[in-house]
């Protein structure tokens, strides 16, 4: 079975190569590319595959996923500018994809369990923009 | 590989109405659809894209790239319109949001090489949501451009 457990943050960024100049910049990356950078509010959604427990019948505890996606992702990205103050987006652009794919890197190792995985992290930027990243994408 | 959605929205109106049908039968199948004026929707077009995320950009695909490909090749013709007479596509087929889907996804594959080509990305489905209830998804196979698109799934769909 697949459980999902959505979570908010909001956080700055700006979407930009330094090898590139401004137009080059903007034609990659539309408004995104502004160099003081600006905000959204992200909202993660969190799948965990798995079967019921047979005594407590939960796939997974929501509250110790909860606490999970709070200590991983929230307080490390909540209120924050990713390109100055979350690694490893000192180095790599913030695209949603990129951050789609930390947040996976974070999250993974945590909800590995005899009875489950992690199975899908869906990142939405606006309501009009999402990335997904799944188990078996990244086996592909 | 990595999908990335992009959602757009676009208010038209339409009438169903099938020539192949007598007035009586129209009105049976299509229901208050079938109003001889028409009437209209705000639309959720929603694309899926497919694709390795280059490590130099970060990017499945440029997002301002798809928007302007999807204003020019869609949005042009769709926005504001009357489906069933302003749009030659629909002159002899009915504008039901399975057609709409059906001819979205084949206007995406036949002009996303010209604008796409150079980049491994590829529209893997084609959502289209008439009415907060309903919404239709057309699913395109890998080879993209040879085969038909085909409807994959037909689903309630709710969104948030």
């Amino acid at each position: 079975m697949f459980v999902t457990r959505k979570a908010e943050f909001s956080a700055s960024h700006v979407c930009r190569l330094p090898a590139l100049d401004d137009a080059e910049n903007r034609q990659l990356f539309g408004d995104e590319a502004n160099p003081n950078g600006h905000g959204h509010n992200y909202i993660v959604e969190v799948t965990v595959e798995g079967d019921p427990d047979p005594v407590t019948g939960m796939v997974v505890d929501l509250k110790h996923l909860k606490n999970i996606l709070e200590q991983h992702v929230i307080e490390p990205m909540d209120h924050r500018f990713l390109n100055y103050e979350v690694p490893p987006f000192e180095t790599i652009v913030p695209t949603t994809a990129n951050l789609a794919c930390e947040i996976w890197r974070r999250l993974e190792p945590q909800l590995a369990s005899p009875s489950t995985r992690l199975a899908r992290v869906r990142l939405f930027e606006t309501e009009d923009l999402y990335v997904d990243v799944t188990a078996e994408d990244l086996a592909a | 590989m990595m999908t990335l959605a992009r959602r757009y929205r676009f208010s038209a109106s339409h009438r169903l109405h099938s020539p192949e049908l007598s007035d009586a039968a129209n009105s049976r199948v299509y229901g208050k659809c079938n109003n001889p004026f028409g009437h209209g929707h705000d639309y959720v077009l929603e694309i899926a894209v497919t694709g390795p995320v280059d490590p130099r950009t970060g990017l499945i695909i440029s997002t301002s790239a798809l928007d302007r490909f999807v204003r020019l090749h869609i949005l042009q013709l769709f926005a504001n319109r009357n489906i069933n007479a302003d749009l030659p596509q629909f002159a002899r087929l009915v504008a039901t949001t399975e057609n709409i889907a059906l001819v979205i996804a084949g206007l995406i594959q036949q002009h996303w090489a010209a604008s796409f080509g150079a980049i491994p990305a590829r529209v893997q489905r084609v959502h289209v949501q008439e009415t907060r209830r309903n919404g239709f998804e057309v699913l395109l196979p890998a080879a993209a451009g040879k085969s038909q698109a085909r409807i994959g799934a037909e689903r309630i769909l709710v969104h948030g």
